[in-house]
């Protein structure tokens, strides 16, 4: 199952390494890592997500709280929550595939943030399979270029991950 | 307030936390260090060894006997990356240690500077916390830091980078040690869940065929009084792992021995069958429980540990308990007195109790390792007499340590600790070479006591260079080699599991004379091929109190360590108990 891990953490060298090292050590996987400063400029926030069972997750969880640097932890899919990928993609847009890409970009409420004379350059927000079902719906253009910024996510309601 | 150099501030540190020696190795990085050290009036002791594995080894060997952090002094690069075997090692089990290891000026950082390696990057998966220091006005609280987290909730080895250019002399700046340091994403457990042991009170007084296991965490958590108390509350049968002999008292009667690959057949067996298994400062770790899957398959698991992370991690406990084994076992028993005064019948029942005890004692006397002997006759000395021997020569009373393979089994089997802190060997991660600089650091620690180290031909060439620094530091350790001429662990593999294709098991006749190279290092070689000789060579050995003797002794080079689980996919209760003999 996959699961959304937020992490408030040390804003200090080398503590985003021993997070992702710890993962690889222990043979974990990370599908996708979101790390920025939070209001507090002493901490930062990631989010990450990542795929097992029950017990993997418990484990997971277990080992970040003993890194020294980790201050919290929770799995925001324990409970409901909001979750955002931001995506930009490159497709070369010529002649009538250029009609056809803004038609597909609005449905999906995205936006063509740059153009050139025979390429767009899209940016799509939204859960990981809106994405993914943007870039399927994609499939018959020349997708020239995809960057994605990885899941960010945040309980619903008065949940909070703070000090 | 004092004005002082990085260097000093280190010096000063240290003596402020009440260091009582160094263990390390001079170079570039660090001599600013070394200099303020030099200079320190009535400064913490500095002990030089051959190489900065062993200055680890040592610093650990000290830690473990005295329950104290142990400190290493390095250099950076090559004397930072010499470090990590030892490193590693505590790490594995809990052992609290704090290393310094210098590292290039700040400046050159990241340009593969002369002698730089990322020490913070290399260490990382194998400490339990790293730093590294930008500025000399932090080394006060970092130090403090590193401390309190080495020897505070699960200890750990905790490493302090330090840029040569931190340490300066030429720069001053205000000192003042901490008393303590708070640390806001830090704060483990002080307590266990009350609920959870008034559950485990009424679990344990329930059970029926009950077994107490208890490993290394009893020992770091200075609580084998407790578990002694507890025991004997219930009279419930204990078996301790490798990490935890001595925590119980390996002569008591309610004492099965060993558990796991190499434990005592009424150990494994009994866990097998037990109903409920305490488990207390122990991990569940591979070695203790064969195959998983089959492990124990009627039991409920009570487990008990600091470390929330070691708790269901292989084996699913039934009833956690995170907390500090003392103030856990403390409630434990209150509250089982409590239970017990507010119930009319007996508890735990004491016809069921009988009963296991009676078939616990059947085992004992079927395949027990002291049901008369358990081992082998031959021309040789058999190397488990070497063990009872050193028992008897040194009454039960000495620390011992050891490297890794056969000689360590058969000291864990046959060397009855019965306090803790006096068996000193590398646990999980199986370190040879750790031996020798381990007893340094026992015997620096304890002068009076006797310190010896069993270890094997492969083991102690991996740190022999610490001769060298016993004779510096006149450490009258006693190594007693159990010589088989073999890489004996791997070549009992190979016997069994490769049909007897030794290898790269053995030297040929590529072994030094080890009497001659322990006299050139200044100190005393005896020989023994003789079982008649052994007692006597033994106890002339440790009456030399002021010399280290290295005991080389020529054992049975076919013997093989027994019991041993049967892998793969056995069972607690599947061991080979001889060559040709199944549980």
């Amino acid at each position: 199952m996959r699961r959304i891990i937020a992490i408030l953490l040390e804003n200090e060298p080398g503590a985003l390494s021993r997070v992702v090292g710890l993962f690889s050590q222990r043979g974990y996987n990370i599908e996708t890592l979101n790390v920025a400063p939070t209001e507090d400029p002493t901490l930062s926030r990631l989010t990450l997500t990542t795929v097992g069972d029950d017990k993997h997750i418990e484990q997971i969880t277990k080992h970040l709280h003993r890194l020294v640097d980790v201050v919290k932890v929770i799995d925001l899919t324990g409970g409901a929550h909001v979750e955002r990928d931001l995506m930009l993609i490159k497709v070369r847009a010529v002649g009538a595939q250029r009609e056809e890409i803004k038609r597909t970009t609005d449905i999906f409420r995205g936006q063509v943030v740059d153009v050139a004379p025979n390429v767009y350059t899209i940016q799509l927000t939204g859960t990981t399979d809106k994405l993914d079902s943007f870039v399927s719906a994609m499939a018959e253009m020349d997708i020239l270029e995809v960057v994605r910024s990885g899941v960010a996510g945040i309980s619903r309601g008065d949940r909070v991950l703070r000090l | 307030m004092e004005l002082l150099s990085g260097g000093e501030m280190i010096a000063q540190a240290l003596k402020d936390e009440g260091v009582e020696f160094i263990f390390g190795y001079p170079g570039g990085a660090v001599l600013h260090i070394y200099d303020a050290l030099f200079k320190s009036d009535g400064g913490v002791p500095h002990v030089l060894v051959r190489h900065e594995q062993a200055a680890t080894h040592a610093a650990d060997g000290y830690a473990r006997a005295t329950g104290r952090p142990g400190v290493v002094l390095v250099t950076s690069g090559p004397g930072a990356t010499n470090a990590i075997t030892g490193i590693a090692t505590a790490y594995m089990d809990s052992i609290p240690m704090v290393v310094f290891s210098g590292q290039v000026a700040s400046h050159l950082i990241g340009e593969d500077a002369f002698q730089e390696t990322d020490m913070v990057g290399v260490s990382r998966p194998i400490v339990k916390h790293s730093f590294m220091v930008r500025h000399a006005s932090e080394l006060p609280e970092t130090i403090k830091k590193a401390f309190t987290l080495a020897t505070t909730g699960r200890p750990g080895p905790v490493v302090i980078d330090i840029p040569k250019d931190i340490t300066r002399p030429d720069e001053k700046f205000e000192y003042h040690y901490p008393e303590s340091v708070r640390m806001r994403s830090y704060s483990p457990a002080q307590r266990g869940h009350t609920g959870q042991i008034k559950k485990a009170a009424r679990m344990l007084l329930g059970a029926r065929r009950p077994m107490i296991y208890s490993g290394g965490g009893v020992i770091l958590g200075e609580a084998s009084d407790l578990l002694v108390a507890l025991a004997k509350h219930l009279n419930y049968p204990v078996t301790n792992t490798l990490m935890g002999l001595g925590a119980y008292p390996g002569s008591d009667p309610q004492f099965l021995g060993m558990l796991g690959m190499h434990g005592f057949y009424e150990a494994n067996t009994a866990m097998h069958n037990a109903d409920v298994i305490l488990a207390v400062g122990a991990r569940f770790d591979d070695r203790v429980t064969n195959t998983v899957s089959k492990f124990c398959p009627g039991a409920k698991i009570i487990h008990i540990d600091i470390d929330p992370a070691s708790i269901s991690k292989t084996v699913p406990a039934d009833i956690p308990i995170v907390g500090p084994v003392r103030e856990v076992l403390t409630e434990l028993i209150a509250q089982l007195d409590k239970i017990q005064a507010g119930e009319p019948e007996p508890l735990p029942d004491p016809d069921a109790l009988a009963r296991w005890w009676q078939q616990i004692e059947e085992w004992r006397g079927k395949h027990g390792l002291w049901s008369g002997r358990r081992y082998g006759e031959s021309d040789y000395i058999m190397p488990q007499q070497v063990i009872e021997s050193l028992y008897r020569a040194t009454a039960g009373d000495a620390y011992v340590t050891s490297d890794v393979g056969q000689h360590q089994m058969f000291a864990a089997q046959y060397y009855r600790f019965d306090k803790p802190r006096r068996w000193i060997n590398s646990g999980g991660l199986g370190t040879m070479g750790f031996g020798l600089p381990a007893a340094m650091g026992v015997k620096l620690a304890f002068p009076d006591s006797d310190v010896a180290c069993v270890t094997g031909e492969g083991s102690i060439q991996m740190n022999i260079q610490e001769l060298s620094t016993c004779k510096q530091y006149n450490t009258p350790i006693k190594i007693i080699n159990l010589r088989n001429n073999y890489l004996g662990m791997v070549k009992q593999w190979q016997d069994m599991q490769y049909e007897g294709r030794y290898a790269m098991s053995t030297y040929e006749d590529s072994l030094p004379d080890f009497i001659k190279l322990v006299e050139a290092y200044g100190h005393v070689g005896m020989q023994v091929r003789k079982l008649a000789d052994l007692d006597a060579a033994m106890d002339e050995a440790f009456a030399m109190r002021d010399r280290l003797v290295f005991l080389d002794v020529f054992v049975d080079p076919m013997e093989h360590v027994y019991p041993m689980h049967v892998a793969p996919n056995g069972s607690m209760k599947d061991m080979w108990l001889s060559k040709n003999e199944r549980s």
